[in-house]
């Protein structure tokens, strides 16, 4: 493929490029506690803050816990509301984030995705989203950075529609694109402003014209009626992305799914997995097509919700399917390898998986042939 | 594709030419990657940084494991560890070195005189030269080299003596 050099492109890293969208929409809210490790999203934002381009107030507080709490408070109280966080910042936010999005809270938050202890790792795998997998927030992983900065610009627009009300999790990998200049595109401050739209939430805590209670207690009277309606929320929040991202895709004139299909047609064996490294699979992809391989790629974007109508309708004819998930799951199978055997159950088509990058340790072409050519083992590049 | 790897002790600024490469071959309308490989972080750790400059978009995100140049800021760096490790064939090692280290005899490799010419241009950090010279080794016009270095640090270096100490870094590959 070609260059597309994109008039007015500039280089950035993906933690840089996050910060900057986030910047742009300019949220009334960002609490904030970079924890170790730490990405460049705060410590940008913070200084775009301070030069003026926002008018955020950024809250320092004591811990990722407090954070999340905060933001919760904030976003309840009628406030646009952000933060970022990554690997062992996120696994302390976790209790919160269930409460964030049991409580409609329409937060987008930023994460560089890295591993967790132990042992001390700093670098890129997926352990930190799939450890709050079913907590009712939506997860959108990017590839690119460019991809990473366009996300966030369309967060705010997916997380604040009236029927999805949850928190948006826009993920990026950790070193491989946080920290990574690549070349993008940054869309003007107006578009920006224009596309996100003035934060309109329904009842906020502070409007004491029509009172309301936040944090309420539901038992076995409600409970399970509450927790069903964030399954709706799921399910709108599929027609809500995809009308985003096609709205966003017609202002930037670059493509937007769900799901990236790739080399699909035609093809018999298909990788499926999520995040950056889907880039080096392409490339793999395009030296074995070369070879008259029948081999292609489904990239998912959207972790929560799970498009499996999009996933087995794209799938069909192809007849296997090698699921690669860069997190692990001790006792049982990672959440992709899971999730696509019930999705492609009684599909006939046959489904092979691997772990792989855990911990930072990319996968490389060689590796990427040998997944393709069935040769590799279950945990790519294990050593003995 | 030209894959470049740069070794240096931390705080010596590689990170900053890895990327400026990439900005350089930005303006010279190639597709482009700049990224450090980070460690526990320490000031005068050896660390390493990669920058991809391709004619072709780039979409891999795996390390660079076969580097057509390699950039070694910090020549001490060359007797503790294989510097010249998975060089591709046509590949070339430039050193910041009035002479050629003993250890990389055999190898494909340049002595820069890089600090020395960083301090005739009145500038403390080699970096810029060899950012100079790995441009020329990329084949990334001077110009472009030279507009990327102003853009970033003319404000804190004398943008005459950088484009100077960038040209003379250049010229030791012509």
């Amino acid at each position: 493929m070609p260059v597309k050099t994109q008039e007015g492109a500039q280089l950035l890293t993906g933690g840089e490029a996050v910060a900057y969208a986030m910047a742009q929409i300019d949220p009334d809210v960002f609490p904030v506690y970079p924890i170790t490790p730490q990405t460049p999203i705060i410590q940008t934002f913070a200084k775009l803050a301070s030069n003026g381009k926002t008018t955020t107030e950024i809250v320092n507080v004591e811990s990722e816990h407090s954070a999340m709490s905060a933001a919760v408070g904030s976003a309840m109280a009628g406030a646009r509301t952000m933060t970022a966080t990554s690997s062992q910042g996120l696994a302390l936010m976790a209790e919160v984030v269930y409460i964030a999005a049991g409580m409609r809270a329409p937060i987008v938050m930023a994460v560089g995705n890295r591993a967790l202890s132990a042992p001390l790792n700093i670098h890129c795998d997926h352990s930190d989203s799939m450890m709050i997998r079913d907590s009712g927030v939506i997860q959108i992983f990017a590839e690119s950075v460019q991809e990473a900065y366009d996300h966030a610009v369309m967060a705010t627009r997916i997380a604040e529609h009236p029927d999805v009300m949850l928190p948006v999790l826009v993920c990026q990998d950790g070193f491989t694109l946080t920290h990574s200049e690549e070349p993008l595109v940054l869309t003007p401050d107006e578009d920006v402003k224009a596309f996100a739209g003035k934060y309109k939430v329904p009842l906020p805590l502070l409007d004491v014209d029509e009172v309301t209670t936040k944090g309420i207690f539901a038992l076995q009277d409600y409970y399970t009626e509450l927790r069903y309606q964030m399954n709706a929320a799921m399910e709108s929040a599929k027609t809500v992305i995809a009308d985003v991202f096609a709205e966003y895709s017609q202002l930037v004139d670059r493509p937007f799914s769900m799901l990236e299909e790739y080399e699909l047609e035609g093809a018999e064996k298909v990788v499926f997995l999520m995040g950056s490294t889907a880039g080096t699979i392409k490339d793999v992809v395009d030296e074995l097509r070369a070879e008259g391989e029948k081999v292609g790629l489904l990239r998912l974007v959207s972790y929560r919700p799970f498009p499996v109508e999009a996933i087995r309708k794209a799938l069909a004819g192809v007849k296997e399917v090698i699921v690669l998930d860069r997190s692990d799951a001790p006792g049982s199978v990672p959440s992709l390898h899971a999730e696509m055997a019930a999705a492609l159950y009684g599909s006939g088509i046959d489904l092979r998986a691997h772990v792989f990058g855990l911990g930072g340790r990319e996968l490389v072409p060689a590796e990427g042939r040998a997944i393709f050519a069935g040769e590799a083992p279950t945990h790519v590049a294990l050593r003995s | 594709m030209k894959e470049v790897r740069w070794h240096a002790r931390a705080g010596q600024g590689a990170k900053t030419v890895s990327q400026l490469l990439a900005e350089a071959g930005l303006l010279a309308g190639s597709s482009v990657q700049a990224f450090p490989e980070y460690g526990p972080e320490r000031r005068g750790a050896p660390m390493r940084a990669y920058t991809r400059i391709s004619e072709k978009t780039i979409r891999r995100h795996d390390p660079v494991a076969a580097p057509d140049i390699v950039i070694v800021l910090e020549p001490t760096l060359v007797n503790e560890m294989n510097v010249a490790e998975g060089l591709s064939d046509e590949g070339v090692v430039l050193v910041d070195s009035n002479e050629m280290p003993e250890r990389l005899k055999g190898v494909n490799a340049r002595a820069i005189p890089a600090l020395k010419i960083a301090h005739e241009h009145g500038l403390k950090f080699s970096n810029v030269v060899m950012l100079g010279a790995a441009a020329a080794a990329g084949g990334i016009p001077l110009v472009n080299i030279q507009d990327a270095a102003v853009k970033k640090l003319g404000k804190r270096l004398d943008a005459d003596s950088l484009r100077a100490a960038i040209a003379e870094g250049y010229a030791c590959l012509a």
